[in-house]
């Protein structure tokens, strides 16, 4: 089916090859160092993370605070089989790739048999799933056990360049897969609560994941974590290529599920769930589907934040951090997917570049006291952030704007929080 | 998950089987079992150990209450989850550090008036540094309501959130210049010293050096002014908030701010006040909780302040027995749970019991159900 192009579709995806194409040659010709390519790579990871949240945030109205707990567990699992390829050992990729299966299978499969059954109270079903997904995970170590050998042997056959990028690229996928998984079975009896009690289930989540981590080699067996002394020997396999490819892949994503029905109907719930209710949209489906959504993009963005040092430490993941996030989306303006971007970038150089290297010497222990201050004084400015209702023409196309929250009476409840 | 209704009532046993309500009943029951089963069997085996657990989950529930107390109010007024809240604890530890080590507050009836026996003396300078932490934090906390909270009151909450959050930093990281706090961990000197009683038949007081004898629990004087001090705060709170007219406006500008400011009350006045009270309460906290853990630190707010705040929500947020309650919970689960299932998986296992609590009760155990607004 032949489909003109529009005009901003090309000027979007023309922009976006110039803007990587600019990037890359001053990479290659060495005018940005490692360091400054670091922050753009960052910018470009916290994009993914805090699109995630937008979509979950921004678009559905679920307050989560749980996205850096989703980040960690992308990062960790995707860090885990890369590190152990390196040894020449595919059985992370095994086990990993059979486990992400069964436990998929046996979630689809659980929900179309617990959908047969009326009037399963939450906590019931929630507890089958996760006697399902154990029983799972289980046979998925064991298959993975058994596929370990030819796996190892296949990917040994290629030439090694191109098979740590193919590992690398699984990793990518499953880390992401991983964190999605995670969050269909968290979000299962979490998403059902009122809006900050979620953001506080979430946030729960995240402080459970970073306990696990730091405990991941002593209670676990994970030993080339090294629990809390933090994990060394990722290979650093993230260019600027991969994480500009995964941007690009998630924007689009993005963009084109709010355009479809399914996205007019995420927003809907966003704007009023009884209302939606009302509309005949089902209205826990698309609070689940954002949200594993959103965790999906956390996941691989963990994935690639993982393989730019090579470094993780559970210190990292730590439940302060997943209001960064947060902060970016709102900045950005929360429901617009440019404004994210930008933020997230202007974050990453703000914090990571401009508070780090312009201090003035004797001061660089002012870089935390400045960047609140900078926070407090744009806040204040500008409540509703930096760029809110400003979009690229090719990602605007009929977005409801955000109901104005300032019009509402004191005190009321709902999606906002 | 759909609603089912419309729906007949189960009647027969098979029925009731088929809709498998009680799967999550029956798990649930079996999870409770277990940590009791963990917890009961030690605890049989060794009684006097068990009571120490339990004396410690108290004293730091006492201080979880104290810090819950200020979250619980203030979200019930302006349903702000106020992040700054656990560093203003911090600040309150540290005034009181720079108030006995460096002024000497704690001495300042003994120097006056040197005639008086020194308990009483040291019993009331504690009480001063108390005091003027509490006083300083309450001046804090109007000073952000003022510069941080006030101007955003009409704009989405996301936005005081993450005000809050800069406040929380900021404070955070200023404390941690040199010339502010310190960046390191200070050992705190406690204002009076500590002596130690043991319960074995009777109460004996521990003489430095001699040996404890098997099966007695040990309790300090720490214990009693901590106790004591949260008791009499909370009943303090409790009286102004259900006896006097402040409170009775506290109240109803948590109920409906539009009409409260109708009815001729002061609204931006009970909010700074709310403010005030909370962060005099964590302020308090923050004194009882570095004579109970002697190292004070910049970020020594975020931990206890989470703990705080889970123990706000666990009770139901906005309500201030649910706080006193979930604290209690919480300081009980932190430290059976260090003691008898897994040390390093305690604040995995605080969070766990949270998140089971909001599934069975999606409020908080005295939460009021939501009201639907239109």
């Amino acid at each position: 089916m032949a489909r003109r192009l529009d005009r901003n579709t090309v000027l979007f995806f023309g922009g976006a090859l110039v803007l990587f194409a600019v990037v890359q040659v001053l990479i290659s010709v060495g005018v940005l160092t490692d360091y400054y390519s670091n922050i753009l790579r960052i910018g470009a990871v916290m994009a993914i993370v805090s699109l995630g949240l937008n979509l979950i945030y921004g678009f559905n109205g679920q307050f989560s605070l749980g996205q850096w707990g989703f980040y960690a567990i992308g990062a960790y699992a995707a860090a885990d089989l890369t590190y152990r390829w390196k040894l020449h050992d595919a059985s992370g990729v095994a086990v990993l790739l059979m486990v992400v299966l069964l436990v998929g299978v046996a979630l689809w499969g659980l929900g179309r048999l617990l959908s047969k059954i009326r009037g399963l109270d939450i906590l019931s079903a929630f507890g089958l799933y996760l006697v399902a997904v154990f029983a799972a995970a289980v046979v998925g170590v064991r298959l993975g056990g058994l596929l370990t050998g030819p796996l190892t042997s296949v990917l040994t056959a290629l030439p090694a360049g191109l098979a740590s990028q193919i590992v690398f690229f699984i990793a990518i996928i499953l880390g992401g897969l991983v964190a999605a998984e995670v969050a269909y079975l968290f979000g299962l009896p979490v998403l059902t609560l009122g809006s900050d009690y979620f953001g506080i289930a979430t946030l729960g989540l995240t402080v459970i994941v970073k306990v696990l981590l730091d405990n991941s080699d002593t209670m676990f067996g994970f030993e080339e974590m090294k629990g809390a002394r933090g994990m060394i020997g990722i290979p650093h396999q993230t260019t600027w290529a991969w994480v500009f490819f995964f941007l690009m892949i998630v924007v689009v994503v993005t963009r084109n599920l709010l355009h479809s029905s399914e996205g007019r109907a995420i927003i809907s719930v966003r704007e009023d769930e009884i209302a939606s209710k009302a509309m005949g949209i089902n209205v826990a489906n698309y609070k689940t589907l954002t949200f594993v959504l959103g965790s999906l993009f956390a996941g691989i963005a963990g994935a690639l934040y993982a393989h730019i040092n090579g470094f993780l430490h559970p210190d990292n993941f730590n439940f302060i951090r997943s209001f960064d996030p947060m902060i970016i989306i709102v900045f950005g303006g929360l429901g617009s997917v440019t404004g994210t971007v930008t933020a997230a970038f202007g974050w990453a150089i703000l914090l990571e570049g401009v508070l780090r290297l312009f201090l003035p010497s004797g001061f660089e222990t002012w870089r935390f006291v400045v960047y609140p201050l900078l926070l407090l004084i744009m806040m204040l400015l500008r409540p509703s952030g930096l760029l809110g209702g400003v979009e690229l023409p090719f990602l605007k196309q009929l977005m409801p704007p955000l109901r104005a929250a300032a019009k509402r009476p004191e005190g009321a409840k709902g999606g906002q929080a | 998950m759909q609603t089912n209704l419309g729906q007949a009532a189960p009647r027969t046993f098979s029925e009731r089987m088929l809709r498998g309500r009680w799967i999550g009943k029956v798990m649930l029951v079996a999870l409770l079992a277990y940590a009791a089963w963990a917890v009961g069997r030690q605890a049989v085996q060794a009684p006097a150990l068990f009571m120490e657990q339990v004396k410690n989950g108290l004293q730091l529930g006492f201080v979880y209450a104290m810090i819950a107390l200020g979250y619980t109010m203030v979200y019930g007024i302006v349903r702000l989850i106020n992040f700054a809240h656990g560093d203003v604890f911090m600040v309150g530890a540290f005034v009181s550090y720079f108030a006995i080590s460096r002024v000497n507050l704690h001495l300042w009836l003994a120097s006056l008036m040197p005639g008086l026996p020194e308990g009483l003396s040291l019993l009331v300078g504690t009480v001063t540094v108390i005091l003027l932490a509490m006083v300083t934090c309450a001046f804090l906390a109007v000073v952000i309501e003022r510069v941080a909270y006030k101007p955003l009151r009409t704009a989405p909450r996301i936005s005081a959130l993450i005000t809050a959050i800069g406040v929380s930093f900021f404070l955070e990281y200023f404390g941690a210049l040199d010339f502010v706090f310190s960046p390191d961990f200070i050992t705190y000197q406690r204002p009076f010293p500590v002596q130690v009683w043991y319960i074995k038949g009777g109460i004996h007081p521990l003489v430095p050096g001699s040996e404890v004898p098997a099966g007695s629990v040990l309790f300090s004087n720490i214990f009693i002014i901590i106790a004591l001090t949260s008791i009499f705060l909370l009943i303090g709170l409790n009286f102004i908030v259900r006896r006097t007219k402040v409170g009775r406006a506290m109240r109803a500008v948590a109920y409906d701010k539009p009409t409260a400011r109708l009815m001729g009350i002061n609204v931006d006045g009970i909010i700074s006040i709310t403010f005030a009270i909370g962060a005099a309460l964590a302020g308090a906290g923050g004194v009882l909780y570095a004579i109970a853990f002697p190292s004070i630190v910049f970020w020594m707010g975020i931990i206890p302040g989470l703990k705080a705040f889970v123990a706000a929500v666990l009770g139901g947020i906005g309500s201030i027995p649910g706080a006193f309650l979930g604290a209690m919970i919480m300081g009980q689960a932190e430290t059976l749970s260090a003691a008898y299932i897994s040390t390093p998986m305690r604040d995995a296992i605080a969070f766990a019991i949270l998140i089971l609590v909001l599934l069975v009760r999606p409020t908080g155990i005295l939460g009021e159900t939501e009201r639907e607004k239109a």
